[in-house]
Formats: C-alpha cells, sequence, structure tokens
C-alpha cells in the first residue's frame, strides 16, 4: 500500500512501514504520522530522531527499555518512563515510533 | 457464498482414533449459522492443506496492538492470503483468566458471544501460558472485542518481553492439600505489574505460578521465574483411626507397599500395633504419602509459603528447575503480603537490570552466580536453600564455621526482633 508524499509514491508494506528505508524524511515521517493518526509535537519528535540516531549507530531498534532509559538521560527522568511514551505512541513505541522514524518492522515473539 | 476446500489430508487426520483438532474447527466451518465465522474456518483449513502440501509455515508475525497497550496479542498476517483471503488477518489476542480458572456458564456465554460478534468463533481454554486464547480476528477487530470484553471487566494478558499472566492451582476451595490462599498472591502479584505486562520493556519473559502445596499442579517450580508453593513446618498430622480403617479396607501389604517404601527419605514406619509414625525431620514434603490416604494425613497447623526463582524450560541452556531462595515465610498479616510483592519487585527489578537480551532469570543466575543474584535483592544465605544436602558430593567446607557463625548471629537478630 503506496503513500504519496509531495507527489511522490513509497513502497509500504501491509502494515505501513516503508520498503525502502532510504526514502524517509521528515515530510514522509509527517505522513506515516497521519495515518497513525498522531499530530506530530516536538515530544514526538525527540523520540522519532533518538530512534533514527540510535539505528544509524547499531543498525537495528533499542528495545523498550533501552529506549526508555536512553530517554530519562537524555531528555530528563520524567520522560524516561514507559507511561510516558505510551502518552505519546499510544499503540507502543515499537510499533508506532519505529514506523514513523523509518525503522525496519520490529521482529521477534512480540 | 461459503468458499470450500478440498482437504484430503487434514480429513486423514481425523479418520485416526484419537480426536483430532480439526473436527472442532470444521464443526465451526460446517455447522455454525454465521457465514463470516464459516468462511474463516474454511479459509483456514484450506491454507494449513496447503502447509501440509508444501510443508511450509505461511503465518507472519507483525505489530497489532489496542489502544495503550504493546502487548497481549500475537499478530499473524497469511503469507498466502490472495488465495485464502477470510483468513488473511488471523491475530490471536491472549486474555486473562480468573485466578485458579474459576468462572461461571455466564462469563463464559458473554465471552462466547463477543467473540462470535468479531472473530473466528475458535478458543483455547486454556493456552500453555495460561491464557483464554482467542484466535483467529483481523487487526481492525481487535480494538472492538477488546473494547466490549473490558467494559465488562476482563483483561490483556502478556506476550512479548514482559510480565506474563500468572497462573495458580484450583486451591483451598476445592483441595484438602492447600497450604496457602493461592489466588490473593497470585492477584496481588499479578496487580502490582499490571504496567510490565501490558507494556512489555524487560529483557525477556517473567512468570509467576503459584501452587498451594507441594504438589505442584500448576509445574510452578519446572516453569515459572518466580514460584510460590504452600507448604508447612511443623508435623504432618496423622489421624490414627484413619489409618486403621485404610489398614482394614486396604490391608497392611497395601500400605507397605504403596506408601511405606515409596517413602523418598525413609521417613515413615508402621509399628506393630498398627501405629503410622512419621519422622517429621527427615520428611521432605513429597506429598506422596498424603495423597495416597488423603484421610488420614494432612498438612500441618504452621502453614506457609517456599519461593523459588528460576524455573524454566529450554532456551540459552536446558531446562531448570527453581532455586529456593525463602525456605519458609508466613503469609498471614498484610505485612507478610507486602515482603512477599517486595521480593517480587527487587526480583523484577533485578532481572530488568541484569539479565541479557532474550534470557530468562534462572539463566541469569546460572550466568552471574547465586551468591550474586541474592545480594542483589537482599536476601542473606541459608542453608535451608539447599535441596538435598546430604546428597550432594562437593558441598564446601571451608568457612564453614565462620558461616555457621554468621547465621548463628541472624538467627538470634531475627528470634530477639
Amino acid at each position: 500500500m503506496p503513500i504519496e508524499v509531495n507527489g511522490v509514491s513509497i513502497a509500504t508494506d501491509e502494515e505501513g512501514y516503508l520498503e525502502d528505508l532510504s526514502a524517509w524524511n521528515e515530510d514522509v515521517a509527517k505522513v506515516l504520522a497521519d495515518t497513525e493518526g498522531l499530530d506530530m509535537s516536538n515530544d514526538h519528535w525527540e523520540i522519532v530522531n533518538f530512534l533514527r540516531e540510535y539505528y544509524e549507530e547499531y543498525q537495528i531498534a533499542p528495545a523498550v527499555r533501552v529506549l526508555t532509559k536512553a530517554v530519562g538521560k537524555k531528555l530528563g527522568k520524567e520522560k524516561g518512563t514507559s507511561k510516558y511514551l505510551y502518552e505519546l505512541f499510544p499503540y507502543g513505541p515499537a510499533k508506532q515510533a519505529c514506523k514513523i522514524a523509518g525503522l525496519p518492522k520490529p521482529t521477534g515473539c512480540v | 457464498m461459503v468458499k470450500k476446500y478440498e482437504t484430503p489430508m487434514l480429513d486423514q487426520l481425523e479418520s485416526g482414533p484419537w480426536p483430532s483438532f480439526i473436527t472442532g474447527i470444521r464443526h465451526l466451518a460446517n455447522e455454525h449459522p454465521d457465514e463470516g465465522i464459516q468462511s474463516m474456518t474454511h479459509s483456514l483449513l484450506g491454507q494449513l492443506e496447503h502447509s501440509y502440501e508444501t510443508r511450509k509455515g505461511y503465518w507472519k508475525g507483525g505489530t497489532v496492538s489496542v489502544f495503550g497497550y504493546g502487548g497481549g496479542i500475537i499478530p499473524r498476517f497469511s503469507e498466502v492470503g490472495d488465495a485464502f483471503p477470510a483468513s488473511r488477518e488471523f491475530h490471536t489476542l491472549r486474555v486473562q483468566p480468573p485466578a485458579g480458572n474459576y468462572y461461571t456458564t455466564d462469563m463464559l456465554r458473554q465471552l462466547a458471544d463477543s467473540w462470535e460478534k468479531f472473530g473466528s468463533g475458535l478458543v483455547t481454554f486454556h493456552g500453555q501460558t495460561g491464557n483464554i486464547m482467542f484466535i483467529g480476528t483481523t487487526t481492525e477487530k481487535v480494538q472492538h472485542f477488546f473494547d466490549e470484553i473490558n467494559e465488562y471487566g476482563w483483561d490483556l494478558g502478556g506476550a512479548g518481553p514482559c510480565v506474563r499472566t500468572a497462573m495458580s492451582c484450583i486451591g483451598a476451595a476445592r483441595c484438602e492439600q492447600s497450604c496457602a490462599h493461592e489466588h490473593k498472591i497470585h492477584r496481588l502479584l499479578v496487580n502490582e505489574f499490571m504496567d510490565d505486562m501490558h507494556r512489555p520493556a524487560l529483557p525477556y519473559k517473567f512468570k509467576f505460578k503459584v501452587s498451594g502445596c507441594p504438589n505442584d499442579c500448576q509445574n510452578a517450580i519446572e516453569r515459572s521465574d518466580f514460584a510460590v508453593i504452600g507448604t508447612w513446618r511443623d508435623d504432618m498430622k496423622v489421624d490414627q483411626a484413619e489409618i486403621k480403617n485404610y489398614l482394614n479396607t486396604k490391608g497392611r501389604q497395601y500400605i507397605i507397599d504403596n506408601v511405606v517404601t515409596r517413602c523418598p527419605t525413609q521417613a515413615i514406619s508402621l509399628t506393630d500395633n498398627d501405629e503410622f509414625v512419621v519422622d517429621n525431620r527427615n520428611c521432605v514434603r513429597c506429598m506422596h504419602c498424603l495423597n495416597v490416604m488423603p484421610k488420614a494425613l494432612s498438612p500441618g497447623d504452621d502453614k506457609g509459603i517456599t519461593l523459588l526463582i528460576g524455573g524454566k524450560r529450554t532456551l540459552k541452556i536446558g531446562d531448570l528447575m527453581g532455586t529456593v531462595i525463602v525456605p519458609f515465610m508466613k503469609l498471614e498479616s498484610d505485612d507478610d503480603y507486602e515482603r512477599l510483592v517486595e521480593i517480587a519487585t527487587d526480583t523484577i527489578d533485578f532481572f530488568a537490570e541484569n539479565a541479557l537480551e532474550h534470557e530468562r532469570t534462572g539463566e541469569m543466575i546460572e550466568r552471574i552466580g547465586l551468591v550474586n543474584f541474592l545480594e542483589g535483592i537482599g536476601i542473606e544465605v541459608d542453608p535451608n536453600m539447599i535441596s538435598n544436602p546430604r546428597e550432594i558430593s562437593y558441598i564446601r567446607m571451608d568457612t564453614w564455621d565462620e558461616e555457621a557463625e554468621k547465621w548463628n548471629q541472624r538467627q538470634a537478630e531475627t528470634a530477639a526482633s
């Protein structure tokens, strides 16, 4: 199911994850957030940018525990809780934040 | 129009002497009044036949959840959805049963009605995880089904690296061996960690299981990271009059062959004047004699629990049984129950901080050493933690006197406080 961004069609899989990760840019992120019904605030961008930085460095999406800890370290302790992340991404940071950040679909037993 | 598929291989499964799971699915496919359910189940059978023909599985995972939750759902998307469109999305919802699995038939009907409205009609009571498994619905309907059952009081269980749905035995209500308030323990532990169940963020799964006596009907020692086992520390109760009754009806030889000689620690003797004598100090609570003669023998009055940590099935290393970390504790006052929850909290915190990705508690303890784990959760070493001391050939005695002295001091302190 492709999405339209600035007149360009970008391929996604049946759950809406980007097929070509290099096709990501901030406009793509906004369109992806729209499909999730999310309005991207600065708080959302902080998480999405963190995920992209982490992915660029390690080539893997962080585990949720690693994410909450790192967020707490970087953005302040009150933001380093899974409650905060679920307020921003109510269907789970692994699912929604990774999708908007253009990261590959989380795998494993979840 | 319901699309049907040829399924010769599945048909053969039904021809054997044992009941087949195919029969249940086919019953829904052929007899259920709702066309949606008929299509879904026919399609499911079609894909399964296709799987058997090609010897491949065609389900892949994904990321499906309900609002505010990160777990509790096992997403399944078909890779051959074009050929079997009615079961293209076939997600499973894990729903927590009540402690001890006590239901009224009204509850079951209500759940079944909701599931017929939003799902395939297929349900497993209960899966190996202890959950009710509602198998087969679409991404869209997952939320609707959850909203409806949540409205009348049900909640999702755990799936993924999180605290999992707990299990407890049928307990005191239906079992004379019960030594603890199983369902209260179950609910206290689970309610405390609801956040860790719904929003997976642990290194791997963490399971609580509660058995009311050492029979351990929940397999808590083998299968759970945190096993609570009811037990007693005074003498087993012996009703000598009932012993006489057993002797009269079953005969002396039966009792000797089936009870006395089967005691693993030879702690029982039957005297010449038909008195049943138990050497309680050597009893290891195997429960065999109590199970054979429930009228004559019963657990003592000084009841409590034993805590074991780290049971699991094969993963990074082979199967592990739980290790005793609290040989005995009373569970009577609110403070006692609070202490239990505190130990669980410390254990989960330590596990979250120290375990590697995809490593269970038992494996973590094997890797870092039990002493370090005990230190991490603030529990003192106790000789009663050792299983079968008389059978271990490598117990270290070099610092025995010092350690014994420390232990004696701790004992004296507890006695004084």
